[in-house]
């Protein structure tokens, strides 16, 4: 399991009584990860493509008339492709973090913090103003010097420069988080005749923040001391899951040593000491100290690592992917991956599959429209002609396409319930809309029935569209066969008075 | 700050906090540094044998964000209400706040319900939007009594009907629905006699209106109603200036038959609708009131 190591090692011998007082809180100290290239680091790219490919392109697809993915929260809608979603499909949301939580559970099992290593936001952000970073200030040498050396024209245009595209950057990244509430092309069109009001410039210019302080100056102290999920993703590892280890076995003992030495002579492991893996680590680790909380699991290590191997031509794979199993009882290979298959990561699978899948199917057979029945609550019933009993309720309707929709509705559920006149009526696309009903019953009915409350439903038909012939849409005539294309049935109580 | 009677208390909560706000500084600071061993970075304590506590700092700008807490409460107590009686800087009141909000909202609708103010009832209940606008306030600051329909139920009057208790204008509608009415019938019984007397009455009064009643009973009772004529007239017609219903229509707001009627003749009726100008503005209260006239109008409600 995961373990904590100090920044300074216990020394053997050394006085361990002697007290000093020291502050409890601890400066930021600058980490200066070099560059690196390889199989994991290419792959972060892949994502880093990916993720803002997607992030940033999604505002601008249309569909239709409107933007693809658009969620107006004045008017309660949310468009994504064809669908058209009310805040009562939260469950469809709940159901997507949901299935998120379980592929974090998932991966976590198999292979340690990947999501923290290659597709979380902060990693992703990272990577791009670490890019920028060393397009204009070079690599961690490089930094480093510049930093320590005096303000010289040098250095102002190229720390300029940097903060300039970063800042950039993090306002485009706002304008197009923004994007997703506002219609983008309106918003751009605002931004270039000056009318923005005044709250998409505070989240363009909130959102911005956050990326430009997240990813340019707070970078692993977001992962070392804000994220939670960084934390308790190290509860969900076990002896078989896939981390980044250093096979002390073999490295140690690490030293110098020429391209010819022998290690049995000269009595050394295949670790050269180069400390190159401390140098690409974003969170300024050493993996060589065993598994730390601050590992975000990004691969660096091993990737430059592998390079050291090449170049000195020992094995790759001293640094690697593997787990505390693998490294104690010397598994192969094939052993640790075929210990992938345990039952936990089994079962996450499958509840995962099956979470999926309801979702998707959810989805796929969600109606075109939602009922909603309220009863009137000042008056429980009420006398009408002919002694007949009359309840009042209030139907919202809703319709979740962007097609205008007809319907009928009709009480059931007790004998003779019906409504004065036929209910019908027709939605404007995603509109949604209040319709008193009132139900009434004839008084033989609600003799035998009794007083008290007794369950109906509302049966709400989808009708087929009519063309108006002239003017405005004429309710069927009499017996005139209509073609239900969907039907939904919402539960009520009638009363009936004593 | 009626709760406390006294000036002393609006000192004592002012000095608390901020005595709480310069603790919580004073903490911080007594509180950031100690004492660990120089040697393994522990706090030298031990328990269960092997347990050793790690000095494992935080971040220190962590600790600034606490910092800026106390700066925010500061600058906060200056602009608003919270140090005592002070009324802050920006004289900020929750009061204030939402009538500057109504305000805006007015502001907002204006242009909406410009367009209608000079537009009469009928022209109004052939205005889709209005209509919209009608049937969403009604359905908010009416529906609770008269239902969601407009027809109300026993002692609610139903809106949807030709009965109009106060008149059936534009103009006593939104009188109506501005200033309240309080409908009250005295207790009669008294003046008309004996409970037999009642009795007969009630039924001459449903003979009015054609509903099933003893005809005997009616003819007897038939004297008796000149002490209702005075309201309802000596038809039995009503009378829109004090409200008094119609009695030879087949309406029964307080209940239908004989038992209802001397129950009115006994106990008399006092109903009130409680006036709801405050809660409306006078444009909102013009399109309401032609919603509401509306509703006798169509059959549907729905199907507009």
């Amino acid at each position: 399991m995961a373990v904590s190591k100090t920044t300074t090692p216990a020394v053997v011998g050394a006085d361990d009584s002697s007290e000093q007082v020291v502050s409890l809180y601890r400066a930021q100290t600058k980490i200066y990860a070099r560059a690196v290239t390889g199989w994991f680091a290419t792959w972060r790219w892949v994502l880093v493509w990916a993720t803002q490919l997607l992030f940033y392109g999604l505002p601008w697809l249309h569909w239709g008339e409107r933007q693809a993915v658009l969620f107006d929260l004045e008017a309660r809608r949310f468009y994504i492709f064809n669908l058209v979603l009310y805040p009562q499909d939260f469950i469809f949301l709940t159901a997507l973090l949901i299935i998120s939580a379980y592929s974090l559970f998932l991966f976590t099992a198999v292979a340690g913090r990947l999501w923290c290593g290659f597709a979380c936001p902060q990693t992703v952000y990272t990577e791009i103003f670490m890019w920028v970073e060393r397009h204009l200030e070079g690599d961690r040498p490089k930094r480093m010097k510049l930093d320590a050396g005096p303000w010289n024209l040098e250095k102002i245009w190229r720390k300029g420069g940097k903060q300039l595209i970063w800042v950039s950057i993090a306002l485009w990244t706002g304008f197009t988080f923004v994007g997703y509430f506002t219609p983008i092309q309106t918003l751009a069109a605002e931004f270039q005749s000056l009318t923005v009001g005044p709250w998409e410039i505070f989240w363009v210019l909130f959102y911005g923040l956050a990326t430009y302080g997240f990813a340019g100056f707070m970078r692993e102290q977001v992962c070392k001391y804000m994220c939670p999920y960084a934390r308790f993703q190290s509860v969900m590892f076990d002896k078989d899951t896939l981390i980044i280890s250093y096979d002390a076995e073999r490295g140690e003992p690490r030293g110098t040593r020429g391209r010819k030495t022998d290690l049995k002579v000269a009595g050394l492991g295949s670790c050269i000491d180069c400390g190159l893996c401390v140098q690409v680590c974003p969170t300024g680790i050493d993996i060589r100290e065993g598994l730390q909380y601050e590992c975000i699991g990004c691969a660096a290590c091993i990737d430059v690592c592998d390079t050291v191997m090449d170049k000195m031509q020992y094995p790759r794979g001293l640094i690697r992917y593997d787990t505390q199993n693998g490294l104690q009882r010397h598994l192969g290979r094939q052993e640790v991956f075929k210990r992938i298959l345990r039952p936990r990561v089994l079962v996450y699978t499958a509840i995962l599959g099956v979470l999926c899948f309801a979702f998707l199917w959810g989805l796929a057979t969600r109606d075109s429209f939602k009922v909603n029945v309220v009863r009137d609550r000042g008056a429980l019933a009420r006398l009408v002609d002919n002694g007949w009993i009359e309840n009042v309720y209030r139907l919202q309707i809703m319709n979740a396409t962007e097609q205008p929709q007809r319907f009928r509705i009709q009480p059931s559920g007790m004998e003779g319930i019906t409504v004065e006149a036929p209910l019908e009526l027709v939605l404007q696309p995603a509109e949604a809309r209040w319709v008193p009903v009132a139900a009434r019953i004839p008084p033989q009915v609600a003799e035998s029935a009794g007083p008290g409350s007794h369950p109906v439903q509302f049966v709400v038909d989808r009708l087929e569209i009519r063309q108006p012939a002239g003017g405005t849409a004429a309710p069927t005539a009499g017996g005139a066969a209509e073609t239900v294309l969907d039907t939904l049935r919402e539960k009520s109580t009638f009363i009936v008075p004593r | 700050m009626s709760d406390f009677m006294h000036s002393g208390w609006a000192l004592y909560i002012a000095g608390m906090t901020a005595i709480s706000l310069i603790a919580c500084l004073a903490l911080l600071l007594f509180a950031s540094r100690r004492k660990v061993m120089a040697k393994d970075n522990t706090t030298g304590h031990v328990w269960d044998e092997d347990l050793r506590e790690m000095n494992n700092p935080l971040p220190r700008w962590w600790m600034y964000l606490f910092v800026i807490t106390v700066v925010f409460s500061a600058v906060y107590l200056a602009f608003y209400p919270g140090m005592g009686t002070f009324k802050g800087t920006l004289n900020w009141t929750s009061m204030g706040q939402f009538e500057a909000e109504q305000e805006k909202a007015r502001v907002a609708m204006g242009p909406v319900y410009a367009r209608y103010q000079t537009m009469d009832a009928a022209a109004l209940a052939r205005d889709t939007q209005a209509m919209g606008i009608g049937q969403r306030l009604f359905l908010n600051n009416c529906a609770g009594c008269h239902g969601s329909d407009g027809r109300g139920s026993k002692g609610f009057p139903n809106l949807a009907d030709k009965d109009w208790l106060g008149g059936n204008t534009l103009d006593t509608v939104k009188k109506t629905i501005v200033e309240g009415r309080v409908g009250m019938m005295p207790s009669m019984a008294a003046a008309v006699g004996t409970a037999e007397d009642v009795k007969n009455l009630a039924n001459y009064v449903l003979s009015l209106s054609g509903s099933a009643h003893n005809n005997i009973a009616a003819e007897l009772g038939k004297s008796k109603f000149a002490t209702c004529a005075a309201c309802h007239g000596a038809d039995g017609k009503g009378n829109a200036l004090l409200g008094a219903p119609n009695l030879t229509d087949n309406i029964w707001l307080h209940g239908w038959g004989e038992k209802a009627i001397v129950q009115a003749v006994t106990a008399g009726i006092n109903n009130v609708m409680p006036p709801q100008g405050r809660l409306l503005t006078p444009e909102q209260v013009h399109v309401l009131g032609a919603y509401v006239l509306s509703l006798s109008q169509s059959a549907t409600v729905a199907s507009q």
